[in-house]
């Protein structure tokens, strides 16, 4: 099936070449960093996990996202989903690479990542988080590979990956939510402390991973024969539009209860974040952004007038994305360690080399996934044609 | 199947591309240096087990003991003839390299044409070279 | 070395793995708050009944669980700074000219941040600027050693919290764990920082990439002597084990009002301070 992703127009292999000049830039900053130590990074004691994590912790929920088209297809027998399907498989198959990348770029000793099985540590919750990760990131492979095989064929597909696929939602959910308890079982990060990180963590991950989806849907009409479907677009719409009003109401318990209680511990965090304090302010502008933009977008998909406007929904969509992105790509990892366990207040900026070496992840994430929804798409040409 | 030719050549290419650095090292090959005991060692009279164990077998031990003294504590060494010896790679004069004073006779040159590079060094002082 | 004795060290290995394989979850589970503060009993066993050819030293001194009691009125800023170089140089900890990104094993702070949760408008002048001795406060529930995925921070037989460095990957887990910023990170190679001719050989530097802290000087009651901060501290720092009643530290803890850090978080801190 593989052959179909090498048979392109010039323009998507333009694309392809783009990306990977990217991917090598970000080669040579990681051998840079590999080199010489995470020094090259803007972390710091106080700041210990930076970018790299924050980005991971996004795209799981990215990935995460993706059961989102699954689950309605198989346990509610949702048609309409069934063309798409394995548009939310693959885009978890590259977010799921994407997020085992920045892990390994995270490490300071990388060569002995095999320790975290060697010494299995089912105390730690990055033991499992490991598992869960590569777990599904197998279950989407074998899925999406193997359903695609069959319509190509003409077949059904195989009884067995029907039951994978009821594996894989549990699956979905436990990958946020074992990344979420990498936070919020520690004692001291007051601003992680909370139980409902994990179901606020699910919530912006089931608005970012559909409306992500709804753009790339958007793509695949552009630059392909395969159509989606508009009913599809609508209901992923839908989806995304509880998803991030329930994202929006977590973020406003998160926030009651701290400034009620008054907790110093905690409304430190959310001062920083919001307002600035003893000088360190800045987050405040993307945070401010971050909660316009999700509170924004809420209001404006709940009206069916404009989410149901294939004309508007893209932008609700980039603004969904953008603002779930500020909050955990920016705002929730930095916002834990600002101020430190002593009332510290350093704060973290990536540098050259971070950013270069992210960039370079997210190319070969973009590569990932332009071919394997090249693929999808040339078979589902193929197909009807 | 016109092609058996072409595939069959690629492969033999293929072959001989793969296993060339095989090839390479056979033709360069040369004798394994013998390390050079330092004064202090051979004064010494025996180091903790026979010598044969120790060129066979010293990396397993030296993991043994990182993980013992480290994990357990247990920083004493009953050797197999019962004579007891501190554990320690490179703490002072009572450990491997105190007594191994030449890393670059002994360890270096057998390392270096083994072409393996142990990261032991990357923490544990080689004693001459902090002596410098 | 017999090949027997080798193997045994193997079958030894694997079985404890076994069981430290099941506890961490039985342990996480169950030290929901209740953990064991009755007396301890010395858990030093010398294996003289199996072929071990490894055994503690004979000179060692041993604990069931080592802690400490910071006189923070006999320290001035000078014994401060003579407690924190001595440590520092005898672990061979360098100096960092990047203030974010230094290592630190014992170091003066101000109580504000020591005692953060104890913050008081009307704290006397005197207290604001008194240095306090942080460190690594060796928990008898460590949060740190629960969140590594590789087991290369553990607590050890006799309380301490320790880092295999041969093991740890740098994955920083445990420095978002520790509530009391005790850990560093070695973000580049400490060497370039160390002074060649003041390293000291009888303690292996750290490579870059691994996590480090306090070791409360394994390495030297291996060898029947005490940590090096109390023998610089003449006297305003007292070492021992908590778990025996007589020892010196049970009676300044019963003879003082006592605090620890951080003591709603059930970490359970092995050094105490008398203010």
């Amino acid at each position: 099936m593989l052959e179909t992703a090498i048979k392109g127009s010039k323009k998507y292999w333009i694309w392809l070449l783009v990306l990977a000049t990217i991917a090598g830039i970000g080669f040579l900053a990681y051998m840079r960093q590999f080199q010489l130590g995470l020094g090259v990074t803007g972390m710091s004691r106080d700041v210990s996990w930076g970018f790299y994590i924050a980005q991971f912790t996004f795209l799981v929920g990215v990935a995460a996202g993706g059961v989102m088209v699954v689950l309605p297809y198989y346990l509610h027998d949702y048609k309409k989903f069934g063309r798409i399907t394995v548009l939310g498989e693959f885009l978890a198959v590259a977010a799921l690479i994407m997020c085992l990348l920045f892990i390994v770029v995270d490490l300071g000793q990388p060569m002995r990542i095999l320790n975290v099985w060697l010494y299995p540590t089912p105390g730690s919750v990055l033991f499992w988080d490991t598992l869960v990760l590569n777990g599904y990131l197998l279950l989407n492979i074998i899925i999406g590979w193997k359903v695609l095989e069959a319509e190509r064929n003409g077949v059904a597909p195989a009884k067995w990956t029907k039951v994978l696929s009821y594996i894989s939602i549990p699956f979905a959910i436990s990958i946020h939510t074992v990344t979420a308890f990498l936070y919020c079982g520690l004692p001291g990060r007051h601003f992680w402390l909370t139980a409902v990180l994990a179901p606020r963590f699910l919530a912006s991950a089931f608005a970012a991973g559909p409306a992500f989806l709804i753009l790339l849907c958007y793509l695949v009409r552009k630059f392909t024969k395969f159509d989606p479907g508009e009913e599809a677009i609508k209901t992923l719409a839908k989806i995304v539009c509880y998803a991030i009003i329930i994202n929006v109401f977590f973020f406003f318990c998160e926030a009651f209860v701290v400034y009620y209680s008054q907790i110093p511990d905690h409304t430190v965090h959310f001062n920083y974040l919001f307002f600035g304090s003893h000088g360190a302010n800045s987050l405040v502008p993307w945070m401010r952004t971050s909660l316009i933009l999700m509170v924004g977008s809420a209001i404006l998909l709940v009206i069916p007038k404009f989410r149901n406007n294939l004309k508007i929904l893209p932008v609700l969509c980039l603004m969904v994305f953008a603002g779930t992105w500020i909050d955990k790509g920016l705002g929730m990892i930095s916002g834990g360690f600002v101020p430190s366990p002593m009332h510290i207040y350093t704060e973290y900026a990536p540098t050259r080399t971070e950013l270069l070496i992210t960039f370079g992840i997210f190319s070969i994430g973009f590569i990932v996934l332009t071919v394997l929804f090249k693929m999808a798409a040339s078979i589902k040409e193929e197909v009807k044609g | 199947m016109n092609d058996k030719k072409i595939a069959i050549a690629g492969l033999t290419v293929f072959i001989v591309l793969f296993t060339l650095p095989f090839w390479w090292n056979m033709a360069k090959a040369k004798p394994a240096p013998k390390p050079v005991i330092s004064d202090k060692a051979r004064a010494a009279g025996a180091c903790i087990e026979s010598k044969d164990v120790m060129a066979k077998s010293h990396m397993k031990l030296l993991d043994e003991w990182r993980v013992l003294a480290v994990r357990e504590g247990k920083r004493t060494f009953v050797n197999s003839k019962g004579v007891e010896h501190n554990v320690s790679f490179s703490t002072g004069e009572n450990s491997c390299l105190g007594c191994h004073n030449n890393k670059a006779e002994f360890c270096d040159k057998c390392h270096t044409y083994a072409n393996v590079t142990p990261y032991c060094w990357d923490c544990h002082l080689d004693q001459k070279e902090s002596a410098k | 070395m017999k090949n027997s004795r080798r193997e045994f060290i193997k079958v030894a290995g694997i079985s404890a793995l076994g069981v430290a394989a099941a506890s961490p979850v039985l342990n996480a589970l169950a030290s929901g708050g209740e953990v064991a503060h009755e007396e301890k009993k010395v858990v030093v066993k010398e294996e003289s009944s199996v072929d071990s050819p490894y055994k503690t030293n004979k000179s060692a001194i041993h604990g069931a669980r080592w802690g400490m009691v910071i006189n923070t009125s006999m320290i001035d800023a000078k014994k401060a700074a003579k407690i924190t170089a001595v440590c520092h140089a005898i672990h061979n900890v360098p100096e960092i000219p990047n203030k974010k990104q230094e290592i630190k094993w014992i170091w003066p702070d101000k109580f504000e941040h020591v005692f953060p949760d104890k913050e008081d408008p009307y704290l006397a002048e005197k207290f604001k600027e008194m240095p306090v001795m942080a460190l690594c406060n060796h928990c008898d529930n460590p949060p740190c050693v629960r969140a590594c995925p590789t087991k290369a921070t553990f607590k050890n037989s006799e309380g301490i919290v320790m880092m295999d460095f041969h093991r740890c990957i740098g994955c920083r887990f445990c420095m978002a764990a520790c509530p009391y910023g005790s850990r560093s990170f070695n973000f580049s190679d400490p060497r370039k920082f160390l002074d060649p001719a003041k390293i000291d050989p009888a303690f292996p530097t750290r490579m870059k990439g691994v996590v480090e802290k306090c070791n409360l000087c394994a390495e030297r009651l291996a060898i029947g002597k005490i940590p090096a901060c109390v023998e610089a501290s003449e006297g305003a720092i007292v070492f021992g084990d908590l778990a025996d009643p007589k020892s010196e530290v049970r009676k300044l803890l019963n003879s003082n009002f006592t605090i620890r850090r951080k003591e709603a978080l059930g970490t359970l801190p092995s050094v105490y301070y008398i203010i």
